[in-house]
């Protein structure tokens, strides 16, 4: 519990963390607004379509869990917190789960913050939550930010350097996992073993089809349900982390 | 008190630290002196625990640092004032250090008092001078008010009046019966702050002892003479085992002996003296000479 609070105080005191949730919540619900107030007959809204740039919240947040990492090497704080505590392992493992629960917290306000702008917009269309489906699709995307956010503060910690880890984390969730599927034939087999679309697969498998957005295109043969791929992305998030704990023990603060 | 047991580091092929052992006695101001590069550093964060070392072990009071129970009640350390967020307050940054290891908020107030940062503990770290930042540094190293102390050329870059502040400090903290190591690369300011010494140069350790003893073993003393019969003088002095230079201006510099011995040389000899002055070398020479390049003369120090 300690280790915890060491790691709050070490966020929330300085402005970085505010700045990036700050963003990825209007990032997130002022796309949302757009899309809501811009649909209509040939393109009807619904739950699905509200969270379609849920994604882009999500690649915010990642920044900021890099960021948590990358920062502390950056200024030489890493060796301040392994001289205050000693077992790296523990240090660490107090920050990704103080950036998981942010993470966690920012994911919901930016899934019902873009469904509740939606609503606002557009109160005459029917966007009640019903199905398990759609209670998937917009509650579920807490958990995909924690665990993105998981994976996020692993690469930070195994890349150390904020543009390196930035770079890598974007380029990664925005391009190389789509683009993958543009190789003929082994494309989409590949692809279907992506971490990221496993998150999506989580959060729209057996939902409305979504026809516009990264969302998109998630038509992909799956080894696994939603929760399957949940615990698949979950497993890559952690075992991510344990690699990167492993690596800082080792080497030299 | 501190322990390096066959301290190495080797990085590839180059070793930093080369099987260095000593200890750090409390009560004292223990210098770690050493040229840039001689592996001060290094050695430091070994025994913090930052570096793992190739082969050897530190230890502080017999244990590891990783072994220590809330370190920064047991060990204090300034490695480098600037490991501090840029935009976090000095306040936060004590704050968060002091949750860590279970010290009360009370004493973050008590060592910005100390250090004189109370006034300016909201501001944000980036915006320090040196001298504040590093006053900042030794209120991180306070906090959990230990008994072993480590500091890393904690006087580079200030001025003589944080020079001197730093000084008075360590020199308290150790008069209270604490263990005070501190690095530096200047013979001369170690020579007013400590009271040990710990000499290393390339990684190897060159000695260990008091202050006054290493710079009265390190600085050469010589004999200045000038004699209208100089070349009589020279041969007879060269008998007697002493080491004789002849400079430009035909005076001599005789090392290995005292004034007094060559001045009964000259009279036995009935030699006319118009100079005869004792020279002492200076401590940076001293230093230099000490730490040089000459791998050679290392092994002949070891002897």
């Amino acid at each position: 519990m300690t280790l915890l609070a060491v790691e709050r105080i070490k966020l929330f005191s300085t402005r970085s963390p505010w700045w990036c949730m700050a963003l990825a919540i209007a990032l997130t619900v002022g796309m949302a607004s757009l899309i809501a107030a811009n649909t209509g007959d040939q393109f009807p809204l619904n739950v699905a379509v509200t969270q379609s740039f849920t994604d882009f919240g999500m690649v915010v947040i990642m920044v900021m869990a890099a960021l948590a990492a990358t920062t502390e090497y950056r200024f030489g704080t890493i060796r301040a917190t392994f001289l205050a505590v000693p077992s790296r392992t523990g240090a660490l493992v107090a920050k990704a789960t103080v950036v998981a629960l942010l993470a966690g917290v920012v994911g919901e306000v930016v899934a019902f913050g873009s469904w509740g702008i939606s609503k606002l917009i557009k109160p005459n269309v029917d966007l009640a939550i019903n199905s398990t489906a759609e209670w998937r699709n917009v509650a579920g995307t807490g958990l995909v930010f924690m665990i993105a956010a998981l994976l996020a503060v692993a690469v930070g910690i195994l890349i150390r350097q904020t543009a390196g880890a930035v770079a890598i984390l974007l380029v990664y969730t925005m391009l190389v996992e789509n683009l993958i599927g543009l190789i003929p034939t082994l494309g989409q087999k590949i692809q279907r073993w992506l971490p990221f679309m496993h998150a999506n697969n989580f959060r729209t498998a057996d939902g409305a089809p979504v026809t516009d957005g990264p969302g998109a295109g998630s038509q992909l043969d799956f080894p696994f349900g939603p929760w399957g791929s949940l615990a698949y992305f979950a497993a890559i998030g952690v075992g991510l982390l344990v690699v990167a704990l492993v690596v800082a023990k080792r080497r030299d603060a | 008190m501190i322990e390096a047991i066959g301290l190495t580091k080797r990085y590839g092929n180059t070793v930093a630290v080369d099987d260095l052992s000593f200890t750090v006695a409390p009560g004292r101001v223990t210098g770690f002196l050493g040229p840039n590069g001689a592996g001060k550093s290094t050695t430091m964060r070994m025994i913090l625990g930052l570096d793992r070392p190739t082969s050897g072990k530190a230890l502080i009071d017999g244990k590891p640092y990783a072994q220590l129970d809330r370190p920064l009640r047991t060990v204090g350390a300034l490695l480098d004032a600037k490991w501090v967020h840029p935009n976090r307050s000095a306040r936060a940054h004590l704050q968060w250090l002091a949750k860590s290891n279970g010290l009360p908020a009370r004493r973050v107030e008590e060592v910005l008092e100390m250090v004189g940062l109370t006034a300016v503990a909201k501001r944000r770290a980036g915006g320090y001078s040196l001298g504040m930042a590093q006053r900042l540094g030794i209120a991180g190293a306070l906090l959990g008010d230990p008994q072993v102390l480590l500091f890393d050329e904690p006087v580079n870059g200030l001025d003589p009046e944080g020079i001197l502040w730093i000084r008075q400090f360590m020199q308290g903290l150790a008069a209270e019966g604490r263990t005070v190591l501190v690095s530096s690369h200047l013979l001369s300011e170690m020579a007013l702050t400590a009271q040990d010494l710990v000499v290393i140069g390339k990684g190897k350790i060159i000695s260990q002892s008091s202050t006054t003893e290493f710079i009265e073993r390190a600085t050469e003393n010589s004999v200045l003479v000038r004699s209208p019969q100089a070349s009589k003088l020279g041969p007879l002095l060269v008998d007697k085992g002493y080491t004789v230079r002849t400079d430009d201006d035909g005076s001599l510099s005789v090392t290995g002996a005292t004034s007094d011995q060559v001045g009964d040389i000259a009279g036995a000899n009935a030699v006319v003296l118009h100079e005869l002055s004792p020279q002492r070398g200076s401590l940076e020479q001293a230093f230099m000479q000490l730490t040089g390049d000459s791998v050679e003369y290392h092994a002949e120090i070891g002897k």
